[in-house]
């Protein structure tokens, strides 16, 4: 564990490093809030709540997520830091673990920088702010998830383009399962249990429940089963294909 | 001595490739082996599965005691690795990168600085630790893959072509360097410049095609080659005649090798029988007929030669 925290304040230094980091963070920032106030039409709902403001995250995070991971692996494996990385005294937990951490941490200042946001709807009227609290609890879950896909996907290529549009498409699938565009073509053919199944998997259900505020035990389990699962991938995924 | 590094049988293929093919050696401590091969040799994956960032196909690798297969990470923990190119952080500064690999070697606060501060000394690095390694020379990022790789003072390194690409000031330093700390460490070096096996090495493998060919130290490689210890004589032409018989009498002398220089000057080479020296004898036999010798030596022979007629395999190989 301290190794991992030790290779994650690394991840957290090369995020900042480069200007990437405030240019992804003022690009979330500003397009939450647009998408909240002209297509979210945050004024006509005339209601305060930021339902609409978390309604568009995981689209957003479908672009800006996979952007934050893709670099993870990707860049250790095509400047050779990998080999110097993995001949030190850590294993390959640690490392996954580490970069993870420092990515997750990275999507939550990011998140965390939204505020204004919940500063608007509580100068305006009186929010619930237990379910907005919720809510961002929900969404930086979900990021969680779509980050450890990303990051597995950016363990598999040492192309960041690669890494970036493979980590996009998973998402896309994770998020859309739970749609009657997805589900409709399964229900054809498949019986309702296989249909329950891929719509269980799907970000946009359970994101959905979290942000009306109601806690699930099982939403919270998804994501961090999510997490794990992909994550276990990461290290199956470094180990194997550590010098290709 | 007690070997730090063993290795056994150790193979690695990648698909259909062999990349290494059934090395053993051991490395003890106070000596500096040197790798020798071809590009492609399969230098770098023998010293990539010992320090753990490979998994052997077959064999095994210990690194003070410790299997890399069951335990990598007492074996990172014992060695410092430099790997080929010396990759590193290009973001970081130097002091931020080894601070970082201070971390995690378990190195913090005072202790951590007062180690980077040895290793950037010990390295020369002062000058540039607070730029970011990107900007750095080619010269100063191996200095900062070699500082990484003392950090912690252990006691094997492996340090993947060290020289490589450095000019001939930051070799020298390099290598003296390397001769300082062998002492009381075991170290591996990998190179295709076969003057530094003479200038660093206590003893040299020879790795072609995966395989081990050669296992000595510079003097024992170099009687592998067929004109090991050859005696060369300049003499007038006219004396030619009567040298060769004289030499002939020599009983360590197989046969003579004449080559013209100019109309009254002649070379003769005497090839040994064996790789005993026959200098003193060839001396005595032409002073004892007579011929005024002008010249008089003994070939050093060329590691370069014994390279190429061992990697190319028209040396059989007695490792």
């Amino acid at each position: 564990m301290r190794q991992a925290w030790i290779i994650a304040k690394r991840e957290l230094y090369a995020y900042f490093a480069t200007p990437m980091a405030f240019v992804f963070i003022a690009i979330f920032v500003a397009m939450t809030g647009a998408f909240t106030f002209y297509i979210g039409r945050f004024f006509d709902r005339n209601q305060a709540s930021l339902e609409g403001f978390f309604s568009f995250h995981p689209w957003l995070y479908l672009l800006l997520v996979p952007a934050v991971a893709m670099r993870l692996w990707a860049e250790e494996r095509k400047s050779g830091t990998i080999e110097q990385l993995l001949t030190l005294p850590i294993t390959t937990f640690d490392a996954v673990l580490g970069k993870f951490v420092a990515a997750w941490i990275f999507c939550g200042i990011a998140l965390a920088l939204t505020f204004p946001m919940w500063l608007t709807v509580n100068v305006l009227g009186s929010p619930d702010n237990g379910v907005i609290f919720v809510s961002y609890i929900g969404s930086f879950l979900m990021a969680g998830a779509f980050l450890a896909i990303g990051i597995c996907m950016s363990a598999l290529t040492r192309n960041q383009i690669i890494a970036f549009i493979a980590g996009s498409v998973v998402c896309f699938l994770f998020t859309m399962s739970g749609l009657d565009l997805v589900l409709n073509f399964f229900r054809l053919w498949a019986p309702d249990a296989v249909v329950t199944t891929i719509a269980s998997f799907s970000f946009l259900t359970r994101f959905e429940a979290l942000s009306r505020g109601i806690i699930d035990i099982r939403d919270f389990i998804y994501f961090l089963s999510l997490i794990g699962f992909w994550l276990f991938a990461t290290v199956v995924a470094v180990e194997t294909k550590k010098a290709a | 001595m007690t070997a730090m590094v063993e290795v056994d049988r150790l193979v690695k293929t990648f698909g259909n490739f062999v990349g290494v093919d059934g090395i053993s050696l051991s490395v003890g401590k106070g000596e500096v082996l040197g790798f020798l091969g071809p590009n492609g040799a399969g230098k770098t994956t023998t010293m990539r599965m010992i320090a753990g960032f490979l998994t052997p196909t077959s064999g095994t690798a210990t690194v003070c005691g410790h299997d890399v297969a069951s335990d990598p990470t007492a074996v990172k923990r014992a060695l410092g690795y430099m790997p080929e190119g010396s990759p590193s952080y290009e973001d970081m500064t130097v002091r931020a990168f080894l601070t970082f690999i201070a971390a995690v070697r378990g190195l913090e606060g005072a202790e951590a600085q007062t180690r980077i501060a040895r290793a950037v000394e010990r390295v020369v690095l002062g000058d540039v630790i607070d730029r970011p390694i990107e900007v750095l020379s080619k010269g100063y990022k191996r200095r900062v893959g070699m500082a990484q790789a003392i950090l912690h003072d252990p006691p094997v390194l492996i340090l993947d072509e060290p020289t490589d690409g450095l000019d001939p000031n930051q070799k020298h330093h390099v290598r003296s360097l390397i001769k300082e700390m062998a002492a009381d460490k075991a170290i591996i070096i990998s190179t295709h410049i076969l003057e530094e096996v003479t200038a660093v090495c206590t003893r040299a493998v020879i790795i072609g095609q995966g395989k081990l060919l050669a296992d000595g130290t510079s003097d024992q490689l170099l009687a592998k080659l067929p004109d090991y210890h050859a005696v060369a004589v300049v003499i007038p032409t006219v004396q030619v005649e009567s040298a060769i018989a004289a030499l002939r009498g020599v009983t360590n002398v197989a046969y003579t090798q004449s080559q013209t220089i100019d109309d009254n000057t002649t070379r003769l080479r005497a090839i040994p029988k064996t790789s005993a020296p026959i200098l003193s004898d060839v001396a005595t036999a032409m002073r004892n007929n007579g011929i005024n010798v002008a010249e008089i030596f003994q070939d050093r022979g060329d590691l370069d030669d014994v390279f190429r007629l061992i990697t190319t395999g028209a040396i059989k190989s007695a490792a």
